[in-house]
């Protein structure tokens, strides 16, 4: 039983199909990370997961539910939030306002979302008030993950958290994403660390041009000699 | 001494030159900033504007309204009228043109919809001319003498000017940074595609935005037929220059370098005949945005 379901997409931007039949599940709860080369068609597998391109083949399930195609605006009403792997935060408005933005769609009071993102991170109240584009990185990262947490979603789709980080905030982002699987939320990763991301995955996923190429247990991914030889470099 | 009046002088009339302008730029630069494209009917806009509010004030004229001018003001209730009513026609007949021309080209680029919009500044105007004339209308003929305030002159129509452009920038301000409405507009502008993946119905922040930036534009226009006592369909196109020059100068896409780009577009054409021929202020603005996109092409207040 899973909570998202990919069967069998294909994808791709215009005539140039990317992706050539793909299936993956995410279980309620878990963590699945997807690695493999650049070009392999990790980002465009998101894209088309979130509505963003639409696939000429296949079927994406949200909770039993066909999401296939939907626009992101009724994905996101459905419970599932995206953050991109850059520009993923609004830079002339303050960290408060980038926050309310996340809880757009919602009409109720988010005072609650707003202090649970703050417990777990504390910098960004810190910050509240300051542009967001003033940030660094790292926290600009924290920022769009809090931003997307703001609508309490069942699946978080994130997109290279770690991308063009400094070693030390890397753990620090992953440690947050674990901490956010065990507070109930199921994520679908993309990651470049994939030793890192493996580590701290149950599910994990090797895709190589455009296809799927392996899929096992995030650590027995990590321990098959195959896969460190032709993906992680070792 | 002298010259120092001198310059006040035309500081006063700088500001008001800059209010009429910065109605015009702020919203030239919230449709700038979301749809990404320069709209170049939206001179015209400020024109139809200008000529909806002639029609109501004509309209009041059989409604029994008090027609007494307001204090010192050469105008009184029925042009505030007309001028409030003007604002909301005009913002609807943005929405209704986005609706049948603009939504048409979302995906199709920011060249595309310029050229559009182009069309579209040549059919408003050609339409104000066919109802209205090309010749020059009056909201009013009354002249009003200069008033003297520590050696300048002004006129209490362009103090009103003036208190009205400083209002509706102030409840710009408002609306943009304490309505969930107007942060939305605020994120869109930042990133359009972020702003979907959010979750924010941007169809729906096109429209505020299109809406909000015809009123100021319509506001801006019948200001000018006030201070100049007349107005012609040209009236916006001649005024689209030092609009493109203010949003320019402040960073397109942000209303607040809009609102600061028309002041000082407004107090340099203006300071600038203590020097140079009156006809030359067009040159000016043309130079500051010239040297603007040389030298720092994202505006004085940086906004993407």
């Amino acid at each position: 039983m899973s909570i998202l379901t990919v069967e069998d997409i294909y994808s791709g931007y215009g005539e140039t199909e990317i992706l050539h039949g793909v299936s993956i599940e995410v279980a309620p709860g878990a963590i699945a990370t997807i690695i493999g080369p650049n070009g392999s068609g990790k980002s465009t597998l998101m894209k088309t997961i979130f509505g963003l391109l639409t696939p000429t083949k296949g079927k994406v399930t949200l909770e039993d539910e066909d999401i296939t195609g939907l626009r992101p605006d009724r994905i996101v009403r459905k419970g599932m939030c995206y953050v991109p792997q850059s520009d993923n935060i609004f830079p002339s408005l303050t960290v408060l306002e980038n926050l309310e933005m996340g809880a757009y769609i919602r009409d109720d009071d988010h005072s609650d979302s707003l202090r649970d993102v703050f417990e777990r991170f504390p910098l960004l109240k810190d910050r509240k008030s300051q542009r967001a584009g003033s940030l660094s990185g790292g926290e600009q990262q924290l920022l769009a993950m809090g931003k997307a947490l703001m609508l309490n979603p069942k699946v978080l789709l994130l997109d290279e958290p770690a991308a063009g980080l400094a070693p030390r905030m890397v753990g620090e982002i992953l440690q947050k994403i674990l901490e956010i699987k065990e507070s109930g939320v199921a994520i679908l990763m993309v990651e470049q660390n994939a030793k890192e991301s493996l580590k701290l995955s149950d599910r994990g996923y090797v895709l190589a041009m455009g296809k799927k190429r392996f899929e096992d247990a995030g650590q027995a991914l990590l321990n098959n000699p195959d896969i460190g030889r032709l993906y992680l470099g070792y | 001494m002298e010259f120092f009046g001198q310059f006040l002088q035309l500081t006063v009339y700088g500001l008001i030159s800059g209010s009429i302008i910065a109605l015009g730029a702020i919203g030239l630069s919230l449709t700038y900033g979301i749809l990404n494209f320069a709209n170049f009917s939206h001179g015209d806009v400020m024109a139809l504007g200008a000529f909806l509010a002639l029609a109501l004030f004509r309209l009041t004229k059989n409604l029994g309204i008090p027609t007494h001018s307001f204090g010192p003001l050469s105008f009184g209730l029925p042009i505030v009228i007309a001028l409030i009513c003007s604002m909301g026609l005009t913002a609807i007949v943005a929405i209704f043109i986005d609706r049948i021309l603009y939504r048409r080209f979302r995906e199709s680029g920011p060249i595309v919809l310029l050229i559009a919009s182009v069309g579209a500044a040549f059919v408003l105007r050609n339409i104000i001319q066919f109802i209205w004339s090309p010749l020059p209308s009056y909201y009013f003929r009354e002249i009003q003498i200069s008033k003297r305030f520590f050696g300048i002159r002004i006129k209490p129509d362009e103090i009103f000017i003036l208190i009205f452009a400083a209002g509706a920038a102030y409840l710009l301000h408002l609306f943009l940074t304490r309505t969930k409405m107007g942060k939305a507009m605020r994120a869109t502008s930042d990133n359009l595609e972020l702003a979907k993946v959010t979750g924010i119905d941007t169809e729906r922040v096109i429209l505020w935005t299109w809406g909000i930036g015809a009123a100021l534009a319509a506001s801006g226009g019948v200001l000018a037929g006030i201070e100049d006592k007349f107005i012609t369909p040209e009236l916006g196109w001649h005024l689209l220059l030092y609009i493109f020059a203010a949003v320019i100068l402040g960073g397109i896409g942000s209303p607040y370098g809009a609102l600061l780009g028309g002041t000082i577009i407004g107090l340099s054409t203006e300071i600038s005949t203590a020097f140079i021929n009156t006809a030359y202020k067009p040159a000016v603005a043309f130079i500051i945005m010239v040297i603007m996109l040389l030298f720092r092409p994202t505006g004085l207040i940086r906004s993407k």
